[in-house]
């Protein structure tokens, strides 16, 4: 049990704003004095909202901030013991870098020595040394970025706020800064609360992470938590390359998914619906006759340390990474070991599968046309005259890397006997009366399962074809 | 060539329809003639004319002072309500920006004649008060200064204001110290464009102006129309003088932006 | 404890204060007068009478002839001028420019004066050709106003915009008539509404020239001198009225071409 202080923390945090979008709904948070705790979201998640409340840019329509335990909830960002580090560094343009530095201590009326002697002190920190008559705008990118950090933590912060603070870098400079704000955390002991979308970074720097998504908290702990046990699909997804199968307990151990039956270590009760995730590296590809599963290689990419080998087995695709080559074409079993399967229990049974992109750019599922357009899905992309998808930089977009998955939820889904009209065929496996509605899962041709809400009871093994309507549909594009 | 010939011909006329009324009228501003084309002999008496006739004197200080003391004025109001329009909620700052695009496409005319019925005739105010003078040259030249000012508004990083406070600053004091260094350049010119419109101005003037008191342009405007030959050609004086002052401007800043581009391009 | 919080916002208070005492207030007294008579009884007798007396319509007519032909001579002028000096490669372009730009900063009323002089001693008196001395004090009034956006806009156009059309095909004539002229258009309709509306409105130029008023703005002037309040306030809320039709035409032209600009 941690014994460290709460430095501050954040009680049922709502922000609305007056056209009624909620960016952060009821956000709860405690952060111990001196830790590095990384807010992780895709953009729009509600993460530099939080940020921005917690500096006092924002306040909170709903709950409390406490900083050391004292509200400070509406209290003005110039009054808070609190610093940021900006996005686009918001650097003062018509000050040289030393007063820039200066800012904040001046603000406090400290005597011209002592602020000679601390901005000489966070140049060092920073490694920039003699730069203080510099004008801001003949730094590099990376040069910009420290100062915004000098200037932040020149003024001896409890927290330092950094919102994406790496983002306008280049690869190379990213992983350098990341070692050294780490570094930097280490040597100045205080509280550092950093936003980002990129789950590396999270994943390298932080010893706490929450991970956001639509205005909530997902998940939170340490980065191995997160990455090992992943709570629900978003953060399995989100954190890490990992396969996400909809699946089923069928016994005791025992769980049903991507068209076979694996044995696991999460004790559920029989007949939940759950998901299933396992990580690439955690899926062996062995001879055919020791699979669970069986299917065929379609791609291997060389990653440098290991292969990253996907194997169609079905309709499911299972990605691996081995150090072993295989062959495209080459027919394979796949195992995973027990406790490698990281069971959850599906909160929502929402059915994902994945749409197929044809030589002319149109989805297809199950050798049938859909109606949404890639140029909608993918932002700023555009049809060409030869009929291929750009993307907003004009690139043609790669049908091989690019993957549209489809998510629909269980009540949305419609059995009829008909089965020709459905989107998909297949068979009852398994029902449960939900009180006031049945549940079913039905195992397509395509060896998928899906969950199907229905007030009516149908009989366990009946041929059915599932409608889907289109507009209930939600799209996502990976590249 | 014939084609450069033919190029540079066009400009050179339109070019000598600009300049040559003017620079005629200075080279007789030299002269004892009192009109074009009856040249006689070298003089300076206009310009002894000029600068030691009381009235003529007094017209220029107080068309000097009236644009001075109207520009300042506009140029405060016009910042502050760009900065307040600018953080203003959306229906506010169209409000305003609608409001202060009216006297920018309005009649001079018309703001003057406005302005004098609502300030003299329905509220009373004296003319004599410059009240009404006052209030119409704010009016002609504030909307500028807005519109001058909002566009580097718009190109400021918006973060730059709350790194300030971020930084302990007040807001008062982020607005001094951050936000105001980076929209002086629109105040500056914005203030330029208000003191030559103010010193432009007939229209609102005529309006609004006490009678004892004249501006360069009212006071032009009668004295073509009497036939006092020394006031006239005092005024071609004047107008040398302003010819040569105005191109002295214009070259020291351009000379001076010069020699600010060469720097940044040598950095 | 909930503290007073200083807001930007407020900042704006004392010019949206200023704006509706200033320019909204007097407005509504225009209103109020134009549509009043004497004894501050409703009427719509200076409205009738404007439109009925073949004085003041024909002054309305004659002002908008002299604001058509004065604006189309500055633009014959302004963007041949503009154009040329906006494509030269000329190292003192922008010196040129600013020649051109000065006579903006001079007081109208004496640069008029100086017009003035050299007219009377070219011409003996200007009264003889009204119409054309009125349209050449207006042109070499406002001249500049109409060159310096023209200038503005073309020097902006990107240059590979015209490469491009040359390597298409389009002859010298035809890249200036179909990438150049359409794309200057922005800068041709800011400057012949920073000219036509005062060729309308400003009357000092015919007073100062030969002591005629035969214009629309001369008509509030006459009011104004004969204390007219009612008369005059109806005279400048017609021209408010042609002010706004003028301004929405123009914004409505800008606004489609530069959606047209966008497809390009």
């Amino acid at each position: 049990m941690d014994k460290r202080t709460n430095i501050i923390e954040l009680r049922h945090i709502t922000k609305t704003y007056e056209d009624g979008f909620s960016a952060v709904t009821d956000f709860n948070l405690e952060v111990k004095q001196g830790e590095f705790i990384t807010f992780l979201g895709p953009s729009g998640c509600g993460k530099t909202t939080t940020l921005r409340m917690i500096a006092g840019f924002d306040i909170p329509t709903e709950g409390e901030i406490l900083l050391n335990g004292k509200p400070i909830t509406s209290l003005p960002p110039n009054k808070r013991p609190i610093n940021t580090v900006f996005q686009r560094y918001a650097l003062f343009p018509h000050m040289n870098i030393f007063d820039n530095i200066a800012f904040g201590l001046k603000q406090r009326k400290m005597p011209k020595r002592v602020i000679e002697k601390k901005v000489k002190k966070a140049l060092e920190l920073v490694d920039l040394e003699g730069f203080e008559n510099r004008k801001t705008d003949t730094l590099s990118g990376g040069q910009q970025q420290r100062v915004a950090i000098a200037r932040a933590v020149v003024n001896e912060p409890q927290i330092l706020l950094l919102d994406e603070p790496l983002g306008a870098l280049d690869l190379k400079m990213r992983k350098e800064m990341q070692l050294e704000l780490k570094e930097m955390h280490r040597e100045l002991g205080i509280t550092f609360i950093y936003v980002t979308h990129d789950q590396e970074e999270a994943l390298t720097m932080s010893d706490k992470i929450v991970v956001m998504s639509e205005g909530k908290m997902q998940q939170i702990g340490t980065p191995e938590d997160i990455y090992n046990e992943p709570v629900n699909a978003f953060v399995a997804d989100f954190i890490g390359d990992s396969n996400i199968f909809n699946g089923i307990m069928t016994g005791k151990l025992k769980a049903r998914f991507c068209g076979g039956e694996f044995v696991c270590v999460d004790d559920i009760e029989e007949g939940t619906h759950i998901t299933a995730v396992v990580r690439p590296e955690d899926v062996i590809l062995v001879p055919t006759e020791h699979g669970i599963i069986r299917g065929i290689v379609t791609s291997v990419i060389f990653k440098g340390m290991h292969y990253e080998i996907t194997v169609e087995s079905g309709k499911n695709e299972i990605v691996a990474q081995s150090v072993n080559s295989a062959k495209v074409g080459d027919r394979v079993g796949v195992m995973v070991k027990p406790d490698n399967i990281h069971i959850m229990l599906a909160e929502d049974h929402t059915n994902i599968f994945k749409a197929e992109i044809n030589k002319n750019y149109e989805l297809e599922y199950n050798g049938r046309m859909l109606d949404a357009r890639l140029t909608d899905l993918i932002p700023g992309s555009r049809l060409d005259e030869d009929g291929c998808v750009l993307d907003v930089n004009g690139l043609e977009i790669d049908r091989q890397k690019t993957r549209v998955m489809v998510s629909i939820q269980p009540q949305d889904i419609r059995m009829t006997d008909e089965i020709e009209e459905g989107l998909v065929q297949g068979y009852i496996s398994n029902l449960i009366y939900k009180g006031d509605h049945y549940s079913y899962v039905i195992h397509t041709d395509l060896e998928q399962d899906f969950v199907v809400d229905d007030e009516y009871l149908w009989n366990m093994e009946d041929q059915v074809g599932l409608l889907m309507p289109e507009e209930k549909m939600t799209f996502t594009v990976k590249r | 060539m014939i084609h450069k010939i033919w190029k540079s011909a066009v400009v050179v006329v339109v070019l000598l329809f600009l300049y040559l009324p003017i620079l005629v009228l200075s080279v007789y501003s030299f002269t004892d003639a009192s009109n074009i084309g009856t040249f006689r002999e070298f003089s300076i008496e206009n310009y002894v004319t000029l600068f030691t006739t009381p009235e003529l004197v007094r017209m220029i200080l107080g068309t000097i002072a009236l644009a001075l003391s109207a520009a300042a004025l506009a140029t405060i109001l016009g910042t502050l309500g760009a900065i307040g329009a600018f953080y203003s909620k959306k229906g506010m700052a169209s409000a305003i920006t609608t409001l202060n695009q009216v006297p920018v496409v309005n009649a001079d005319v018309v703001t003057g004649f406005s302005i004098c019925i609502l300030l003299v005739v329905v509220l009373g105010v004296s003319k004599d008060t410059f009240v009404p003078l006052i209030a119409g040259h704010v009016t002609l030249c504030a909307p500028f200064v807005f519109l001058s000012v909002i566009p580097k508004l718009k190109q400021m990083d918006s973060s730059i204001y709350e790194a300030a406070l971020d930084l302990g600053a007040t807001p008062a004091a982020a607005l001094v110290k951050v936000v105001v260094p980076q929209i002086l350049p629109g105040i500056v010119s914005g203030f330029a464009l208000a003191v030559t419109l103010s010193l432009d101005d007939y229209f609102v003037a005529t309006y609004t102006k006490p009678a004892t008191f004249d501006t360069i342009s009212t006071y032009v405007v009668n004295a073509t129309k009497g036939a006092q030959t020394t006031i006239k050609t005092a005024l071609w004086a004047l107008s040398t003088v302003l010819f040569l002052a105005v191109t002295l401007f214009v070259v020291v800043m351009n000379v001076r932006a010069e020699k600010r581009n060469k720097e940044r391009n040598s950095v | 404890m909930k503290k007073m919080k200083f807001s930007r916002k407020i900042l704006g208070i004392p010019y949206a204060v200023f704006l509706l005492l200033f320019v909204a207030a007097p407005l509504f007294v225009l209103l109020y007068y134009a549509f009043t008579n004497g004894e501050g009884r409703f009427t719509t007798a200076n409205l009738t009478g404007f439109f009925s007396d073949p004085n003041t319509l024909g002054t309305l007519f004659y002002s908008f002839g002299i604001a058509v032909v004065t604006t189309g001579v500055c633009l014959l002028l302004a963007y041949p001028a503009a154009y040329i000096l906006a494509t030269s490669k000329l190292k003192a372009k922008s010196v040129l420019m600013m020649l051109f730009i000065i006579p903006m900063w001079i007081n109208f009323s004496l640069r008029i004066t100086a017009l003035k002089e050299i007219l009377t001693w070219m011409e003996g008196n200007l009264a003889c050709h009204p119409f054309l001395n009125t349209v050449i004090g207006m042109s070499y009034d406002f001249l500049p106003f109409m060159i310096l956006p023209i200038y503005t806009t073309i020097s902006r156009l990107d240059g590979a915009l015209l490469e491009a059309a040359r390597d298409l095909g389009a002859g010298e004539a035809q890249a200036f008539l179909k990438v150049t002229l359409p794309l200057s258009l922005p800068g041709i309709i800011s400057g012949v509404s920073m000219v036509f509306l005062p060729a309308m409105t400003n009357y000092v130029v015919l007073d100062m020239l030969y002591n005629s008023t035969y214009i629309m703005g001369s008509l509030i002037g006459s009011y104004f001198a004969a204390y007219n309040w009612h008369g005059g306030s109806m005279i400048a809320l017609i021209l408010l009225a042609v002010i706004c039709l003028f301004t929405l035409f123009t914004s409505g032209m800008e606004e489609e071409n530069t959606r047209g600009g966008t497809l390009l």
